[in-house]
């Protein structure tokens, strides 16, 4: 996944078991509030199938909050983990 | 700069499945500038500088939490020690009032604890840090958040055995007069205290710093916590392998 200084660029995880509908409900979500979707990978890991999105917030019509918010409550729904987090975690976590 | 679904994983999962929060966030406030010959405006300043430090505290920590998906458990706060800005105010009872104004500031503002009831008394004691360590007891059995501490000793001065010798009957009375001697483990002594501390109880805003300054401590304890549920039962010599494998790589435990 492409890192670009100048996005808002977070990332969205997805753990849990695979299903249908997962990345069209979150797809979804992410349209009706402006977000652009940069890249998607999913894989297994530990057991668990997990999927990252890193998404692009500039335009974005909601507040973190609420994308936040909205994403639990889908992840709630689906029987899913869904984490938010802003790319820079990533970078402090993995790059020197 | 690339990251692959594996490393995303890593993180996302320390925060999901291994308890890593941010432990706390301590923010120092200098209340030099706050001491009045009015007592009641000076306690009326130090209630608008806690409070108001303290709700710019929660408000800026929240965005953070959401903005990085990871909590922050506690939001404290550290004073100047307050033997220091009650020099000219010391009496048992405008000691507990301080206390007092301290405790609702940080009751309003949301905060969970705030330090620096204090004195650095390690080569000897003011008539200030004497009425403090007197009015310690009631100060911690009347208030709930305030946190206390002194300073007894350093290398270079040894130890203050006037004050030592103060600490017993201290805390014997902490503990008779507040619900199982809760009171006692709001407070910490030292002996070699640094200029500036952000751990609780024993946290002070040291007068060597700014007008206000951030600490920021990573979980350990979440962390522990974590490990210790997943192993279930274990010898203290495979606990502590296991516990140093998963810290080899999570940010180091720093509260």
């Amino acid at each position: 996944m492409n890192v670009d200084v100048d996005k808002e660029l977070l990332f969205i995880t997805v753990i849990g078991q695979d299903k249908k509908g997962i990345v069209a409900r979150i797809s979804g979500l992410l349209y009706e509030r402006n977000i652009n979707i940069e890249d998607i990978s999913q894989g297994v890991m530990q057991g668990y199938f997990v999927m990252t999105m890193l998404v692009d917030l500039r335009e974005a019509t909601a507040d973190l909050e609420n994308i936040s918010h909205v994403l639990q409550q889908l992840g709630d729904e689906m029987g899913l983990r869904v984490q938010l987090q802003h790319q820079n975690i990533f970078k402090a976590m993995h790059r020197i | 700069m690339r990251f692959d679904v594996e490393e995303v994983f890593e993180t996302a999962s320390m925060t999901l499945y291994q308890n890593l929060d941010i432990r706390t966030t301590t923010l120092g406030i200098n209340l030099k500038d706050c001491i009045d010959s009015d007592f009641a405006a000076f306690q009326d300043k130090v209630y608008r500088r806690v409070s108001t430090f303290g709700r710019s505290l929660l408000e800026k920590s929240r965005p953070l939490e959401v903005k990085y998906g990871v909590p922050i458990v506690n939001k404290r706060i550290a004073v100047t020690p307050v033997s220091l800005i009650m020099e000219t105010h010391c009496t048992v009872e405008k000691y507990l009032a301080m206390a007092q104004t301290l405790d609702r500031a940080a009751l309003d503002a949301g905060i969970d604890f705030v330090g620096g009831f204090g004195a650095l008394a390690q080569k000897g004691l003011t008539r200030s840090d004497a009425v403090l360590i007197e009015a310690l007891p009631e100060v911690l059995s009347a208030t709930q958040r305030v946190c206390a501490f002194l300073n007894v000793g350093s290398t270079h001065a040894g130890l203050n055995l006037d004050a030592v010798n103060l600490l017993g009957p201290m805390l014997k009375e902490t503990a008779q007069r507040s619900p199982n001697a809760i009171g006692c483990a709001k407070f910490v002594v030292f002996v070699n205290a640094p200029e500036d501390n952000p751990f609780m109880a024993g946290a002070y805003h040291g007068v060597g710093e700014p007008d206000a300054t951030l600490n920021v401590g990573i979980s350990g304890p979440g962390v522990v916590r974590s490990v210790v549920e997943r192993i279930g039962s274990a010898t203290s010599l495979s606990f502590r392998s296991v516990l140093s494998a998963r810290c080899s790589r999570s940010p180091a435990p720093a509260n």
